[in-house]
């Protein structure tokens, strides 16, 4: 049943014009970075005399992309999923879904896998771009799976807080502010206690969860961090809806 | 006859206002269930409870064996329901929209293209099929609804005021689809249209302020409509004494110059009242039912609960 719900998303996605042009945006400005980081890298290691200023190119050019993917991210995903609820709220299409025999827990799981698959296409062609360097050169895959990993892992808590927002409003444009603002509050956390590194706000931070997949470090903390972030999120929602059924 | 939804005591508050209250009622197999009342009485209330939109504060309905709260799943499987506003995704053409609803519905995957067939057929969809939903106009929109609705060939369709907003030839033809999906299926029909009711409906149930208040065959209803009264006009009549004295009437009232109002004291015999006027020539000149409006029926009824 998750299944129909997943599919018909990919397809509402895809039926209008915003999937396309959010797609080839984030593309263009994936290979926009990818080429102007190859021509930096260059420049740069041949002005770096002292080995230890020597990095290697999966590491120039992907830690660029994948640091600026989280950034874009922000500003792509709270427009993607701002559709996922509200708009369904305000085209009074919600009685459609409930009417059918699907949960609520599978509509929204539904709904955001519907759109981490859509997302995914993104990180698989930063990927594959990436993995063209090892014509020339030699690269790093064990550093692009872990990036890929975190970034999937981040994209999935967008998703899911965007899907709370959007189930709160009837106002689509409402939950993509509002969910803009809470991803870009959250990414910010790390810097209001720069100087004291293990203060628990900085725990709470998205991008300091995320630093350390752009190491290429795999570790368990940060992955229990984004998987209860998502599932925080996803259970919000599906009480909210709840609520819905419950309170009218 | 078998039943397939049973309400019980379902009652619904919003706050200290109950919008429902204490309704009960049951809907047999292949009946066609008129549920009528003025704006705000709770028709859409008792629908969104019955299909598992909402959540009734109190009270039970029973889809088939099926309890809409303990196994949702398997009562809404039985249900097709077209809201009030319907619930079209827009930028999806008619077959995309159409298949989306019925996997929803659990068509099994090799059945979904002739149930969609089937369904546009039925709704003279069939050469709509690759438009956008968008592009349709009102009345095409409003069959796309019901298309959805009963594409899984469920047990009992239920349609929240599907006329609504429709000229009236896209009237005439819905009613004319309902009538049709009445054959195969239990419907329940919410409206504020006496008339339609009358056309399309075997039973009828008045709503006001949340509660019934009154259910019956459309003959009841009929029945209360037309009463025991006959409309006569005579040219040179007699004195109302006169009049009044025939042994089976029990009342005359004049209505204008030469036309009156007879109460008849059982059925209404008109052949005999015909019959009696002819012998002492009083002129008859007019003689009909005398219509109460369903209107006033409708207020009367309304108003009682008031």
């Amino acid at each position: 049943m998750i299944f129909n719900i997943v599919r018909k998303e990919l397809k509402s996605i895809f039926a209008s014009p915003m999937g396309w042009i959010i797609l080839a945006l984030l593309m263009f400005g994936f290979g926009t970075q990818y080429l102007s980081g190859m021509d930096n890298y260059f420049q740069v290691m041949s002005g770096a005399i002292r080995p230890a200023e020597r990095v290697g190119v999966t590491i120039f050019v992907g830690g660029q992309i994948y640091g600026n993917a989280a950034f874009l991210m922000s500003f792509a995903i709270p427009i993607l999923t701002m559709k996922l609820i509200s708009e369904e709220r305000r085209g009074m299409t919600l009685p459609f879904l409930f009417s059918a025999p699907i949960s609520i827990t599978e509509i929204v799981v539904g709904k955001f896998l519907g759109l981490l698959i859509f997302l995914s296409i993104l990180v698989i062609y930063i990927f594959i771009m990436l993995a063209t360097m090892n014509i020339w050169a030699d690269i790093d895959f064990g550093y692009l799976l872990a990036n890929s990993f975190g970034l999937i892992l981040l994209i999935s808590s967008f998703v899911a807080l965007g899907t709370f927002f959007s189930s709160l409003t009837s106002q689509p444009i409402i939950s993509a502010v509002l969910s803009f603002i809470a991803l870009i509050a959250l990414m910010m956390a790390g810097r209001y206690y720069a100087s004291a590194p293990d203060h628990w706000f900085n725990h709470i931070s998205l991008l300091r969860h995320y630093q350390s997949f752009s190491k290429g470090i795999i570790e368990s903390a940060d992955i229990v961090y984004f998987l209860l972030f998502t599932l925080t999120f996803l259970l919000l929602t599906i009480r909210r809806l709840d609520s819905d059924r419950l309170r009218g | 006859m078998t039943i397939s939804l049973e309400a019980k005591n379902l009652s619904r508050q919003f706050g200290p206002n109950f919008a429902v209250k204490d309704v009960t009622f049951n809907l047999k197999r292949g009946e066609v269930l008129g549920f009528l009342g003025p704006n705000g009485a709770g028709k859409s209330t008792t629908m969104r409870m019955l299909t598992g939109n909402l959540a009734p504060t109190d009270g039970s309905v029973k889809i088939g064996p099926f309890d809409i709260i303990e196994e949702p799943k398997k009562a809404k499987s039985l249900i097709g329901y077209l809201p009030e506003v319907r619930p079209l995704y827009k930028e999806l053409t008619v077959d995309e929209f159409l298949t989306i609803a019925a996997r929803f519905h659990n068509v099994a995957s090799k059945n979904i293209k002739s149930s969609v067939d089937n369904a546009k057929q039925r709704c003279g969809l069939t050469h709509m099929s690759k438009r956008l939903i968008e592009n349709l106009s009102n009345g095409y929109q409003q069959r796309v609804g019901i298309a959805q609705a009963i594409i899984h060939n469920p047990e009992i369709v239920i349609l929240d005021e599907p006329t609504v907003g429709l000229d009236p030839i896209q009237i005439r033809e819905i009613r004319k689809l309902i009538k049709e999906i009445g054959k195969n299926h239990s419907v329940i029909l919410s409206t504020h249209i006496l008339p339609e009711v009358e056309m399309v409906c075997d039973r009828v149930q008045i709503i006001n302020q949340g509660s019934l208040v009154f259910h019956g065959s459309i003959e009841d209803l009929k029945q209360q409509r037309i009463g025991n009264k006959l409309q006569v006009g005579l040219s040179k009549a007699p004195s109302m004494k006169e009049l009044s004295s025939i042994e089976y009437i029990v009342k005359v009232e004049k209505i204008e110059n030469n036309l009156f109002r007879f109460y008849f004291k059982k059925t209404v015999d008109a052949e005999k009242l015909a019959t009696l006027c002819a012998k002492n020539k009083w002129g008859l000149f007019h003689i009909a039912p005398d219509v109460t409006s369903l209107e006033d029926i409708f207020a009367q009824l309304t108003m009682l609960g008031n």
